[in-house]
């Protein structure tokens, strides 16, 4: 349940934005590589309890899982890596390279039109 | 209206991690960030540690778990300094609670700084406390299946120990398997085979925290 901590941290991101805007947040867009998993019914679980009461209050969140990039160190095929079926599609072996892991991001938010 | 952002969710937390790692570095001090299951075996291996080590280092723990003291006073009763942060149900450590703590320990006087995380194998990975290595604990009685299911986990290591390597006897244990599957997601990491409880291997482990220091 880390999800609970970076949905305080998006939270307090959302608000500041939200303030400056003067409209209410519909919804986000945020991003994560493999190695912080964030499940997606956790996520949105753990931002509407933290932003019940909020000007968050039911907005949706969108998750982008951004692929991990290894190279195999046989046969050099780059490619997106399955942390559970960790083997090279074009050889099977199991040493790898990795590009760095994707940070977690708040991408975009959709606020409503001013009137 | 839609407006982009790429900002960075933990901020705040990087911002105090960045904090900590320049006091580490500024007096000196070896901190690793200790990661495991409940019941790997974290706390008797620093006691154990401290046990051995304390004549020549000044050791400090950071004690994290959901609720009571009892590590911290396990610790204090081995000879280090340590303080209990009690998560109330968090499931890890934030950088600003580790900052909070490093001052209570007083912990500019150490060598050696350990942070005892919550006992979780997923949560604790996805937060930088500024440490300067992170150590991950496996058991052999929790089964060969553990650096292939949390895969995260193992790949933030520089250090793996797999305790209770005297239990290898007795239990069914594919030691090979676990070497590959952490071999696989972290192809640099020290893999050290150990026993905190019978003392097996464990001058391996001060030969590596001795390098550490010296680094």
């Amino acid at each position: 349940m880390h999800e609970t901590m970076v949905a305080e941290n998006i939270l307090r991101a959302i608000v500041e934005q939200a303030e400056k805007i003067g409209t209410r947040p519909l919804s986000a867009v945020i991003s994560c590589g493999q190695f912080n998993t964030l499940n997606d019914e956790i996520m949105q679980f753990a931002f509407d309890a933290t932003a019940a009461g909020t000007v968050c209050e039911g907005m949706t969140l969108k998750i982008k899982h951004i692929p991990l990039r290894a190279t195999c160190r046989q046969c050099k095929l780059t490619f997106e890596f399955d942390l559970y079926n960790p083997h090279c599609p074009g050889c099977r072996r199991e040493e790898f390279d990795f590009e760095p892991d994707a940070p977690l991001l708040l991408e975009e938010i959709e606020f409503e039109e001013p009137k | 209206m839609k407006i982009s952002l790429g900002q960075k969710i933990l901020s705040r937390n990087e911002e105090c991690a960045q904090k900590n790692r320049e006091f580490f570095k500024k007096h000196k001090i070896l901190c690793l960030n200790v990661i495991s299951s409940p019941g790997a075996g974290k706390t008797s291996l620093l006691v154990r540690t401290i046990q051995d080590l304390k004549d020549q280092l000044k050791i400090g723990v950071i004690e994290g778990d959901l609720e009571t003291d009892n590590d911290a006073r396990k610790i204090l009763a081995a000879g280090a300094a340590a303080f209990q942060i009690e998560t109330k149900g968090a499931c890890h450590l934030s950088a600003e609670q580790v900052q909070n703590a490093l001052k209570m320990i007083e912990a500019e006087k150490m060598d050696l700084v350990f942070i005892e995380n919550v006992g979780n194998l997923v949560c604790p990975s996805a937060f930088d406390l500024g440490e300067s290595k992170r150590v991950v604990i496996l058991s052999i009685p929790e089964g060969d299946d553990k650096p292939a299911k949390y895969p995260g986990t193992f790949a933030g290591a520089s250090v793996v120990l797999i305790n209770k390597i005297d239990l290898l006897a007795h239990i069914e244990f594919n030691l090979q398997r676990v070497l590959a599957d952490i071999r696989t997601v972290n192809p640099t990491a020290q893999i050290l085979q150990l026993s905190a409880a019978v003392g097996e291997g464990m001058q391996n482990w001060y030969n590596w925290l001795k390098e550490q220091i010296e680094k």
